[in-house]
């Protein structure tokens, strides 16, 4: 089916295509469209699919997946909701985040809620700091034109990360369908206060990446890839300090970073909790004690890691930690399905727990739009890191008391 | 200890970190398909970088390691000219599967590399290092350039003090990786025995006194092992509080004078040259109370011979065979997760008698 994303006859050929499917099987089928285009042409195709009367359909369901991002700022994305939802209802809609149909993300729900173990601790009487981190080794190839428009923090922190952040921290729901869950994820986001302007130089960290070596080989900084203006302020690393003001988590530092062009591919989020009251082994000979950290593994490797303070044998008293760990590739031995195949799955069966409802969307970005209004508002160059390191090292101001970043 | 296992090679030519990582998870994912009893060890990732063409005498003292194998061993091949990374990737077991037990595999990766990439081995060998786990850097054929590029990975530099060409250039290296992380160093571990000794010789408490009336200390050492004497010598000067002098050089010898509490003790470093290994030959300690104490290396152990005030002789022999240079590296290996407290004053006391030269 060829034609413009605002041309009616297209859909009424469509329309027309559909029908004489359910004819031939005689049966209604359910209806999905998939919106993997430019973001300016959701409002569009959604008003065109209303206007031809695509959108409902007696007898069987009718649903839209739409790709993120969902807007490019609060206003944006208040806007493209009220457009949607001018055609369709919420429960039609499904807005995909593929980190959400990987297996170690919803597996982070199982670990929490079907395992007595970590409940009691979950909180911020034991957890000291939280780090997710979504580093990618990769530059921004030919992508040139969509990231300079967009930045580390549009791309990965609006979206992915608050969504793992969410999942982490969320109270638990009364059930596992998707309202209940969207409702508790929902309110972590709200317990979150937005910054003021003052605030975001504290709170927020932005760089781009330099020239520098990647996997022993010479690389271009950002502003020397292809279309990318020599002038452009557009980050490519980002990082915040987030505090939830809520109950469970008041005090506790939660630290997002992501990049490009990092030293390494790795997708984890690490939970440390706090160091034992009193210790009454000797340090000196021994590696020591460092606080128990839980780190879920999201990619490339794919599992969970414990780590544990163990006696080194010996005849002295000798301590270090040790790593005990689970991986699905060697627990398992059998292949997950592909993020989208699962989530695409889902739509079709008209299951929305693991797609982000409107006012998540909204709520996110109500975190978001104060920091990247006060980047807009300040003067470039970025500053800088070289291609290959662990970032910037203007991150580190961000760090709290004795807290540090995980290596990559 | 059952021979050497090898149920998967990976290889490529013209590869990357990204993909030789990617190997290595399948690889182990491969391995559970066979048997579920192989597990990964997880104490340390170990970076070797070495010259490609004597990269076979490295590996080969790499697998005689025994149960003081690293997790994942990385091996850096050095080889001047080359322009692009091929690479290799194993699991290895030492105890094969057996129904109910457990086979721990280690991890090997070989690199071969040029002098090009020496500059950017940071970005190389950090996407490959296991996470959580101690580093440990190795570089038997020299090649401080590529050390220094994995300075910010390394959590444990593994040196051999006696292999530098100087002693003062052994010592301020040593002293340079000690201000970013911790080193352990072969030449020290070689005298462990010698030091354990000599501390079990004064810890009976009719003995202690003895340790300030201390007055003369020779140690005696294969011509190319001054360092292993000087610290001996260090370690002696840090633990008893003694203030050493410059050393002179003499006859071949070296010479210089410690000052305590009380009064002045002379140390000397001979050359041995009827001694074959590398290390230390002998040391002869005598004291203002005229009793003498002396370790020589002999077979099955160290001679002792020790001699009272009134000329009375005690002769006998401290068991324990070396360990060989293999149990010396397994060693150093083991000792990469531990913290001795002793080396760096040792070092200092060293670096002082040299410096001030």
């Amino acid at each position: 089916m060829t034609g413009s994303f605002d041309q009616p006859d297209m859909y009424d050929r469509l329309g027309q295509a559909l029908t004489e499917l359910d004819e031939d099987a005689d049966i209604a089928f359910n209806r999905l469209f998939y919106l993997s285009t430019a973001p300016s042409f959701f409002p569009v195709i959604a008003k065109m699919l209303g206007e031809r009367e695509l959108h409902r359909r007696e007898g069987s369901e009718v649903r839209m997946i739409v790709e993120k991002p969902f807007g490019t700022d609060l206003e944006s994305a208040l806007a493209l909701n009220r457009e949607l939802l001018s055609v369709f209802d919420e429960r039609q809609i499904f807005r995909i985040d593929h980190y959400l149909g990987k297996e170690t993300v919803q597996n982070m729900l199982v670990l929490r809620f079907a395992n007595e173990i970590f409940e009691p601790l979950w909180n911020r009487s034991y957890v000291d700091s939280v780090q997710i981190t979504a580093a990618e080794d990769i530059g921004i190839g030919t992508r040139a034109g969509y990231y300079d428009q967009s930045g580390a923090l549009r791309d990965l922190i609006q979206n992915h990360m608050l969504q793992l952040l969410m999942l982490l921290t969320m109270e638990p729901p009364v059930s596992f369908d998707a309202n209940p869950v969207r409702d508790e994820k929902v309110k972590v986001l709200r317990a979150i206060r937005p910054p003021t302007p003052e605030e975001v130089p504290s709170m927020a960290v932005r760089a781009q990446y330099g020239p520098g070596k990647a996997g022993g080989e010479e690389v271009h900084g950002y502003l020397d890839e292809e279309g990318v203006p020599d002038d452009s302020t557009t980050e490519t690393y980002a990082a915040v300090r987030l505090k939830i003001s809520n109950w469970r988590w008041a005090g506790v530092p939660f630290y997002l970073r992501t990049g490009k062009r990092l030293a390494r591919k790795n997708t984890e989020i690490a939970v440390r909790l706090k160091p034992v009251p009193h210790l009454a082994f000797q340090q000196q000979g021994s590696l020591g004690v460092e606080p128990n950290q839980l780190v879920l593994m999201v990619q490339p490797n794919e599992g969970v890691s414990l780590s544990l303070v163990t006696k080194i044998p010996g005849a002295r008293m000798a301590v270090r930690p040790v790593n005990m760990e689970f991986q699905y590739g060697t627990s398992f031995l059998s292949q997950s399905p592909e993020a989208y195949e699962r989530l695409i799955l889902d739509t079709m069966r008209g299951e929305a727990t693991l797609f982000a409802r409107n006012d998540e969307v909204e709520a996110a970005w109500a975190i978001c739009d104060p920091i990247l209004q006060a980047w807009s508002q300040m003067p470039g160059p970025l500053p800088q890191y070289p291609a290959g390191s662990a970032g910037p090292k203007e991150a580190d101001d961000l760090l709290e008391g004795d807290d540090r970043w995980r290596p990559l | 200890m059952t021979g050497l296992e090898t149920p998967g090679v990976w290889s490529a030519e013209g590869t990357s970190p990204g993909a030789i990582e990617a190997a290595l998870r399948q690889l182990l994912e491969q391995q559970y398909q066979e048997s579920e009893a192989y597990v990964p060890a997880r104490v340390l990732n170990l970076i070797a970088i070495v010259d490609r063409e004597w990269r076979g005498e490295i590996v080969n003292r790499l697998e005689r390691l025994g149960r003081f194998h690293p997790s994942r061993t990385i091996v850096c091949a050095l080889e001047p000219r080359r322009d692009r990374l091929d690479a290799w990737a194993t699991m290895t077991t030492h105890h094969g599967s057996s129904p109910g037990s457990l086979a721990v595999c280690e991890e090997r990766v070989e690199i071969e590399m040029g002098q090009r990439h020496i500059d950017g081995l940071d970005t190389i060998v950090d996407p490959l290092i296991v996470h959580d786990l101690a580093t440990v850097v190795w570089s038997p054929h020299g090649h401080d350039d590529a050390v220094d590029a994995l300075v910010d990975l390394a959590d444990v530099f593994l040196i051999d003090s006696v292999e530098a060409p100087a002693p003062e250039a052994a010592i301020a290296r040593a002293e340079q990786l000690l201000q970013t992380g911790y080193v352990v160093d072969l030449a020290w571990l070689r005298s462990t025995p010698w030091r354990e000794r000599i501390a079990a010789t004064f810890d009976p408490p009719a003995w202690r006194p003895s340790l300030e009336r201390i007055e003369e200390v020779v140690v005696r050492h294969h011509p190319e092992s001054a360092l292993s004497a000087l610290l001996l010598v260090g370690w002696m000067a840090s633990r008893l509080r003694w203030e050493p002098g410059a050393m002179l050089q003499q006859n071949g010898s070296m010479l210089a004078r410690a000052r305590t509490r009380k009064h002045e003790v002379k140390l000397r470093l001979e050359p041995e040259a009827r001694q074959s290994v590398p290390g230390l030959a002998g040391i002869t300690l005598a004291t203002s109370a005229g009793v003498s104490l002396s370790l020589d290396r002999g077979p099955g152990g160290l001679a002792a011979k020790r001699r009272l005030r009134d000329g009375r002789e005690s002769n006998y022999v401290v068991l324990g065979a070396s360990r060989g240079e293999t149990g010396i590296l397994g060693e150093g290996i083991r000792q990469a997760l531990l913290r001795d407290p002793t080396y760096g004053p040792a070092l200092s006391a060293a670096s002082s008698m040299l410096g001030s030269a």
